[in-house]
């Protein structure tokens, strides 16, 4: 049930401004992909438009194709609405629904939604996708506390669980361990592995290890200089990108040969 | 480099004055106040308070700047002169409360409460503000129903849909110059719509509550604009990227999030106009009796009761303390329930 996505010839803009020229890229069905670059290089941009939430900020467009399933996301008669129900995402900073409780920000893409839920099934999916995003220790015992109460980790993972109970097609991640301590991202690393059983998965990273423990492909973002457009640089296999890439960015990026 | 060499000194305890002393220096300097209120002429609580404010003032920087040092002292002088500003801030309105409480206590009542006008003239000082309260309550009741929809959705609009141009800057400016609206003119505006289209024999609170309604609507598409600007993008995005439609996003996160808010201001624009007399005298007048019909026959509101209840002298004087009294309790009342919305609806655990 998962599904690959092609992006070819992708320019992403933000009124004038060009965030990321040229991209074209496969993502795998069921597998992991990595996406690696400095700070400002347009990982995030790029991975936004995956879902079409790139267009929800004001002047922002993009132009190209990105092809899921034999369907362009950015075809006419695509309802952006639609592809974000397929395809899920966590977001660098975590933000759970402040009036929420813990329990219904896990369903907040049922409830949010007008859809019912029968209570039993409702509690079994709060717990598979806290258990999934190694929350549900911490938090079983307070499921109705604000979800706005929890440590910053925390709330990240909440993010992940929220984001995995809808059980999208796709799961982007921008950053999600950037707030977590070794042991709650050693769980997310292990979710995606058990997760790219059955989802495609899209992760930004600044960490090199990471990218090389999680993901079956990596692709590398570089921007020349400020105010000029972030480029693919070069994509391949991960164990490939990180023994003998062909770029000698790539090598001096991951070795940390950088600037 | 000699920054660096220089061995970090130890964090040093300054010495801090006992926490007596503040009210000790306080209790002197009102008796320096009263002192030198009496050298300068005559004894007057005006006079002691003021002199012994300054005296306060100089007393506790200077002996805080010599105990504690320079930084506590500024500590000090700013927080009386913020206690100051704060206090003479009550000031009105500790004084307008006591001065209706006492003077409206002397007809106010269950009697007053229950009874109209009907039948009463000269020193008679029976009759109530029971027909006044039944009219506040359909004008100002049509006015809110009219305008608190009409306003939260414009300031929706505003907010998430609008995008940057002429039309969104073209509300804008009307919303501003709306809310400057003098009340009389909204109420002669209504007077005039309701005589060309129904004809001027027409009179009842419906014209009053459009007046009102017309002063109300800026007033909440003001507030609830502000509140909604306040949601993070981030919690819109989130529901967004659950595929959630944009409008459920609005209704279930962006307004529910900013209810707490959306109330308050809700409560201080009907505040606004629930006290307004200028334009219910031009659109409803006054009678004597009830009016249970809000679209039919002129009705009592009690600032126009007020109004004339003053202007006729005599006994009705006490009857205008005692109406005025009742609306600010009503005013009152209303900020207690937005309070309790606001408490009830506000996010809970928020660092
Ligand atoms: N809302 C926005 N409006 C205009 N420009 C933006 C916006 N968001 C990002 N940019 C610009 O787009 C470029 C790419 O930003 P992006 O957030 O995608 O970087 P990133 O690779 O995710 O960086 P980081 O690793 O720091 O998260 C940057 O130059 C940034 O300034
Ligand atoms: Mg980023």
């Amino acid at each position: 049930m998962s599904k690959r996505i092609d992006v070819s010839d992708l320019n992403v803009y933000y009124g004038d401004f060009l965030a990321v020229e040229g991209v074209t890229m496969a993502m795998e069905a069921r597998s992991v992909t990595a996406l690696i670059g400095p700070s400002g290089c347009g990982k995030s941009t790029f991975l936004r438009t995956l879902n079409r939430m790139h267009e929800v900020i004001p002047g922002a467009r993009v132009e190209g194709k990105a092809v899921m399933d034999g369907v362009d996301l950015y075809g006419k008669g695509v309802d952006p609405v639609e592809v974000r129900r397929q395809v899920g995402m966590v977001f660098q900073r975590p933000n759970p629904f402040p009036t929420m409780s813990i329990a219904d920000n896990v369903l907040a893409g049922v409830k949010l939604n007008n859809r019912r839920m029968p209570r039993a099934l409702a509690q079994e999916t709060i717990e598979k996708a806290l258990v999934g995003a190694n929350l549900w220790n911490e938090v079983k015992d307070r499921l109705e506390r604000p979800g706005s109460s929890l440590s910053g980790g925390q709330q990240q993972r909440l993010c992940i669980a929220r984001a995995i109970a809808v059980e999208p097609q796709v799961l982007l991640m921008d950053e999600p361990c950037s707030a977590l301590d070794p042991i709650s991202t050693l769980a997310i690393e292990d979710l995606m592995n058990e997760l790219k059983n059955d989802y495609t998965i899209v992760i930004v990273t600044h960490n090199m290890q990471q990218a090389a423990r999680v993901s079956d492909r990596t692709g590398f973002f570089n921007i020349a200089g400020t105010g000029k457009p972030g480029h693919l640089i070069e994509m391949d296999d991960t164990s490939v990108m990180f023994s003998s890439p062909s770029e000698k960015a790539t090598e001096d990026y991951i070795s940390g040969r950088f600037g | 480099m000699s920054a660096v060499s220089t061995p970090p000194r130890p964090v040093r305890r300054t010495r801090r004055l006992p926490s007596f002393v503040p009210w000790a220096v306080l209790a002197g300097s009102v008796v320096v106040g009263v002192l030198l209120s009496l050298l300068s002429g005559e004894l007057t609580p005006t006079g002691a308070i003021l002199f012994g404010a300054v005296v306060y003032a100089i007393a506790i920087t200077a002996i805080s700047a010599s105990v504690e040092g320079g930084r506590w002292a500024r500590d000090r002088l700013a927080t009386t002169l913020v206690t100051g500003a704060f206090l003479i801030a009550t000031i009105p309105l500790i004084s307008l409360v006591a001065l209706v409480a006492t003077r409206g206590s002397l007809r106010f009542g269950w009697r007053f409460l229950n009874d109209d006008m009907v039948g009463i003239f000269g020193a008679m000082t029976e009759g109530g503000v029971y027909h006044a309260i039944i009219g506040t309550v359909y004008v100002t009741g049509i006015a809110a129903i009219v305008a608190i929809p009409l306003g939260i959705l414009t300031a929706v609009y505003l907010v998430e849909y609008a995008q940057p141009g002429p039309l969104k800057r073209a509300i804008t400016v009307l919303v501003d110059v709306m809310t400057g609206i003098p009340s009389i003119v909204a109420g002669l505006f209504a007077y005039t719509v309701f005589v060309i289209f129904v004809g001027p024999q027409y009179k009842s609170a419906l014209i009053g509550g459009v007046a009102l309604a017309l002063l109300m609507t800026p007033v909440v598409v003001r507030s609830v604009e502000e509140m909604l600007r306040l949601v993070p993008n981030e919690l819109r995005e989130a529901a967004y990227a659950l595929g959630v439609p944009k409008w459920l996003t609005i209704v279930k996160v962006v307004l529910r999030t900013a209810i707490a808010g959306i109330t308050t201001g809700i409560m201080i624009s009907i505040a606004r106009v629930i006290g307004e007399t200028a334009p219910l005298l031009v659109t409803v007048g006054l009678v004597n009796n009830v009016n249970f019909d809000a679209f039919d026959g002129r009705i009592a509101t009690l600032p126009v009761y007020v109004f004339r209840q003053y202007a006729q002298g005599g006994v009705s004087v006490d009857r205008a303390w005692a109406a005025a009294l009742t609306l600010i309790i009503i005013v009152m009342l209303l900020n207690l329930v937005a309070r309790l919305v606001s408490k009830f609806f506000s996010p809970k655990g928020v660092r």
